[in-house]
């Protein structure tokens, strides 16, 4: 404090720094894609300069040229529908059963007391391990992959619906009781549409889930399908196919977390 | 329909809530609770409505509520408890879809009840669209769509700014001027209740009993923003709260 009359004077002014913002990441078109492409021009420029040896990595355009060989054979169908079908079969039977358990023991407390403790103790189980068992269970063909997709979707949505269901506002369903609502309309009005935001990044993560059991599905008794091929390609050390393979899956989980996405645009629209 | 309350006690586990509540709500008149926090004001509404069960004493619902009431008891709740995902016309749809009233009945009573809490614009606006004041009209909105027999209204001003609460204030007199409803009030705010209440009854601090009931007879529609007559009332109602929400406020909480 300075001992003359107009202290303002004296003082200098210095602008209050800006501290806030940041922590709220928001959509930036392009950047991802710029992200693969920038990639992949890095590891052509290696493999044809030769810094990157053809053991340690496939050329980039060697693998495009593998895969529009396999599209123009029309095997690349051949591979896909049957791996497509499998996992449409696998994750509907798995994600189906999976929210209708994760509700019940959502709302009852029997059911919760009761399948809790035996879903931890299945979840952390790899299921690629009881392939084996699997097939014995439901023979060689198609039942066993089914099965193994279907177990391998089950454990990831049940924890996600029963926590989502969890979640749901309770003054909601205090006044769906106040108004005489039945215990199905409840259920149907409020805890599903309340649950829904958790239960589809469940199923996200579901289907990722499910894209790797295909490839493990596919190691038994499969002629046809992606799985199928990336693992003949791996033992032959082809790589040119394996990432061929390997690209298609990729391309196959983009698609369904984008799927997963647009409904998500659909359903939770209400969010904002 | 009138609602009677008979010696009602009532404890969470070793904390008694409520000792001896006994209280007559005629109908076509508006009953404030007000008491000092925790003193089990909102418990009792719960238990007015049979959203909680009393230990000791009954509910009694005297004489039957009008045929076409759909949902005799109903809320209005502090948090509006609309749902998210459905638009303000979805939102009153909701109650009366489980009395099979859909379509075109359905349209005619959501219209009727817009226009009566001057709605009708934000049909389809989604409850995230809409100010705290315009929630908790849509929530009224719902409650008068099953045509309530008592409505049982939990601080339903308390969330919001003391400009909407006097403006919601406004336009629950004139709901009830164009057609008297029975209500039970339950508030903290003393203004609230002597702009609102035919009847104030004041609770102790927990266990929760009656100290007063306190009777205003001057019409709704001629009690003003800062009416002296009122403001005697609050004052007088003040200084029966006040040791006790001192006392209340100093309490610790068990629970």
């Amino acid at each position: 404090m300075s001992d003359t009359t107009t202290p303002e004077t004296t003082h200098t002014a210095v602008e209050v720094r800006f501290r806030g913002g940041g922590f709220a990441p928001s959509a930036r078109r392009g950047v991802g894609v710029a992200v693969f492409v920038l990639l992949i021009l890095l590891v052509e420029w290696g493999t044809r300069a030769g810094w990157i040896s053809a053991l340690t990595l496939p050329k980039p355009s060697d693998v495009a040229a593998t895969f529009v060989e396999l599209w123009q054979s029309g095997l690349l169908f051949k591979h896909l529908i049957p791996s497509l079908s499998r996992l449409a079969v696998g994750t509907t039977l798995g994600a189906s059963i999976g929210i209708g358990v994760g509700i019940l023991i959502g709302l009852f407390s029997y059911v919760r007391a009761g399948l809790v403790p035996l879903v931890a103790a299945l979840f952390p189980i790899p299921k690629i391990a009881l392939l084996p068992l699997f097939v014995i269970w439901f023979g060689i063909d198609e039942t066993s992959k089914y099965a193994l997709i279907a177990f391998g979707t089950f454990t990831p949505t049940v924890v996600a619906t029963y926590g989502a269901v969890d979640n749901v506002d309770r003054s909601l369903i205090r006044m769906g009781q106040s108004f005489g609502l039945s215990w199905l309309s409840i259920v149907r009005k409020i805890v599903l549409p309340g649950a829904m935001p958790g239960i589809l990044s469940g199923l996200r993560i579901s289907l990722a889930i499910a894209i790797i059991l295909l490839v493990a599905a596919e190691m038994l008794g499969a002629e046809y399908g992606i799985g199928a091929y990336i693992l003949e390609a791996g033992s032959l050390y082809d790589l040119e196919r394996l990432f061929a393979g390997v690209l298609i899956l990729s391309v196959l989980g983009v698609t369904l977390s984008m799927v997963i996405g647009l409904i998500e645009k659909r359903l939770l629209a209400w969010r904002g | 329909m009138d609602i009677r309350l008979d010696a009602i006690s009532h404890s969470y586990g070793d904390t008694e809530v409520l000792r001896d509540i006994s209280l007559d709500i005629p109908a076509g008149r508006i009953v404030c609770l007000v008491g000092p926090s925790g003193c089990g004001k909102s418990t009792l509404l719960r238990l007015i409505g049979g959203l909680e069960r009393a230990d000791k004493g009954r509910v009694l619902q005297v004489g039957t509520p009008p045929a076409d009431s759909l949902n005799p008891l109903t809320y209005v709740f502090q948090d509006f408890a609309l749902l998210p995902w459905r638009t303000v016309h979805g939102n009153i749809s909701l109650v009366l879809e489980d009395h099979g009233i859909r379509g075109k009945a359905a349209d005619a009573i959501i219209g009727d009840v817009l226009a009566r809490t001057k709605l009708t614009d934000f049909a389809r606006a989604l409850p995230r669209q809409l100010s705290g004041g315009m929630k908790q009209r849509v929530a009224i909105a719902r409650a008068l769509a099953v045509n309530p027999a008592v409505m049982l209204m939990d601080e339903p001003l308390s969330a919001l700014d003391s400009q909407t609460r006097e403006l919601l204030m406004d336009d629950l007199v004139a709901l009830w001027m164009r057609q008297p409803f029975t209500s039970v009030y339950v508030t903290h705010n003393l203004a609230e209740a002597v702009r609102l209440g035919h009847k104030i009854v004041v609770l102790s601090r927990r266990p929760g009993q009656i100290c007063e009931v306190v009777e205003i007879d001057k019409p709704l529609d001629q009690r003003g923003y800062a009416d002296p007559e009122l403001e005697q009332v609050q004052k007088h109602l003040w200084t029966l709260m006040r040791d006790e929400a001192r006392a209340a406020d100093a309490e610790l909480l068990h629970v």
